[in-house]
């Protein structure tokens, strides 16, 4: 049988990080169906478990002038309900899960999923969250971007815990997230869109697009997205075909039970057209 | 191993058993609380459900380590309350009961609704009950019985 970790407090779970190695669980939505045993046997973990739910130091959501400050055990359902928390990720939440799973998962915990289908990523990366990582030497601070690094893979050490997501404070004239899946609760996407921008005077600020389950992690491009601020916003819904173009390149979904590549490549571009065309 | 104390039904209970079994299992096999049934088993049809410090959670994917001090209410223990009442009459005033599996879990899904918002439009109601499944009615005679039990029950929540 494994051994379980229960600590109460921040401190004696970064030592049990730090003495054992051990798997994290913080909702454990994700963690008990992937480790499923049999009914009435124990979850199947193949390692030892430290249950990070019971830390109250994790559970808070606060602010200061630049950044909103999400606890890595605060539920989605709370996150949801945080006056703080900006819509857009409020709007990913709503179509997340259902209200019980809601109540539990996390959003770190969807974080450390790393799945290429998490549909908080594409709100999260959109709005340049960082990771907030913190062991027994010390704390440190990664972009989110940086800390997914492939399918299923983080960088977090195995003396790391994810303690905090951090926000930063954007206004945008318009924010916008679509989730494409078989039912609107407890579906794993087929592929997911976020789009935010920010108008002057008619000239567009700020412009930010995303997509999710169609590359290993999320399609974010910078390069892209730069090439079209300080032009108005009828010069760049006239450049639609050719945004389309740019992006389709990066657009590499795959065949799954879930989907196929042809559907979510033409979906997930025609999201994209839908949103240039339709910025007022 | 592990001692996990927490409350259930009312009554404080304390277990020296694996934090890795599921509430679920916990619930059905320690305590004979068979209410809450194992649909799925990985939180997609909420015939599992029961309320954790009154809100709606899925306990086929709840382990009983973060079950430690909080306070879990069954179906058996939710049937002793005046608002169970009211929600066990709209149900079969508006024919929302067929076959029986899924409404545990619906019941426990308009309890957690109907607490935190005691005057929920239909769609509200259709997001409330949205992690249940229910394979007989067709949902339309549930979210009735929804609509039914916050009119009868005005000031119960």
């Amino acid at each position: 049988m494994v051994t379980s970790y229960i600590p109460l407090n921040l401190d004696e779970c970064l030592k049990i990080l730090s003495d054992k190695q051990v798997r994290i669980v913080a909702g454990g939505t994700d963690m008990l169906i992937q480790n499923r045993s049999h009914t009435s046997m124990p979850i199947g973990f193949k390692s030892d478990v430290c249950y990070i739910s019971n830390i109250e130091e994790l559970k808070k959501i606060y602010e200061d002038e630049t950044f909103v400050y999400i606890g890595s055990v605060c539920s989605l359902e709370a996150i949801m309900e945080s006056e703080l928390v900006p819509e857009l990720l409020k709007n990913t939440i709503l179509e997340m899960a259902s209200p019980a799973i809601r109540h539990t998962a996390t959003l770190a915990g969807n974080i450390g999923n790393a799945s290429p289908a998490g549909d908080s990523l594409v709100p999260l990366y959109l709005l340049d969250a960082l990771v907030e990582k913190r062991s027994i030497k010390g704390v440190s601070k990664v972009a989110l971007s940086d800390f997914i690094t492939g399918v299923r893979k983080i960088d977090l050490e195995k003396d790391e815990l994810i303690t905090k997501v951090i926000i930063p404070k954007i206004s945008f004239t318009k924010s916008y997230f679509k989730k494409v899946g078989p039912r609107l609760s407890d579906a794993i996407s087929k592929l997911s869109f976020a789009g935010a921008y920010k108008l002057e005077n008619d000239l567009v600020k700020d412009i930010r697009i995303a997509f999710g389950s169609v590359n290993v992690t999320v399609v974010r491009r910078r390069d892209l997205e730069e090439r079209l601020i300080g032009k108005t916003k009828d010069e760049v819904k006239k450049m639609v075909s050719e945004i389309v173009d740019w992006y389709e390149e990066f657009i590499k979904p795959i065949d799954d039970q879930r989907s196929n590549k042809e559907y979510r490549k033409s979906i997930s571009l025609k999201l994209l057209r839908s949103f240039i065309e339709n910025i007022e | 191993m592990a001692k996990i104390k927490f409350k259930l039904n009312g009554e404080i209970k304390e277990l020296d058993t694996d934090p890795s079994r599921r509430l679920l299992d916990v619930l059905r096999d320690d305590f004979n609380l068979t209410g809450p049934k194992e649909g799925c088993g990985e939180g997609e049809c909420g015939a599992c459900a029961v309320l954790m410090n009154k809100e709606i959670v899925n306990s086929c994917s709840v382990p009983l380590a973060n079950v430690l001090n909080k306070e879990i209410i069954t179906i058996e223990g939710f049937s002793k309350t005046k608002r169970y009442q009211v929600i066990k009459d709209s149900f079969a005033k508006a024919g929302g009961v067929q076959c029986g599996f899924c409404t545990p879990g619906m019941i426990i899904a308009t309890e957690s609704l109907l607490n935190k918002n005691p005057h929920p439009n239909e769609f509200e109601i259709k997001i409330g009950l949205s992690g249940n499944l229910c394979r007989c009615t067709g949902y339309n005679l549930i979210i009735e019985a929804v609509k039914l039990a916050a009119e009868a029950g005005e000031g119960l929540w």
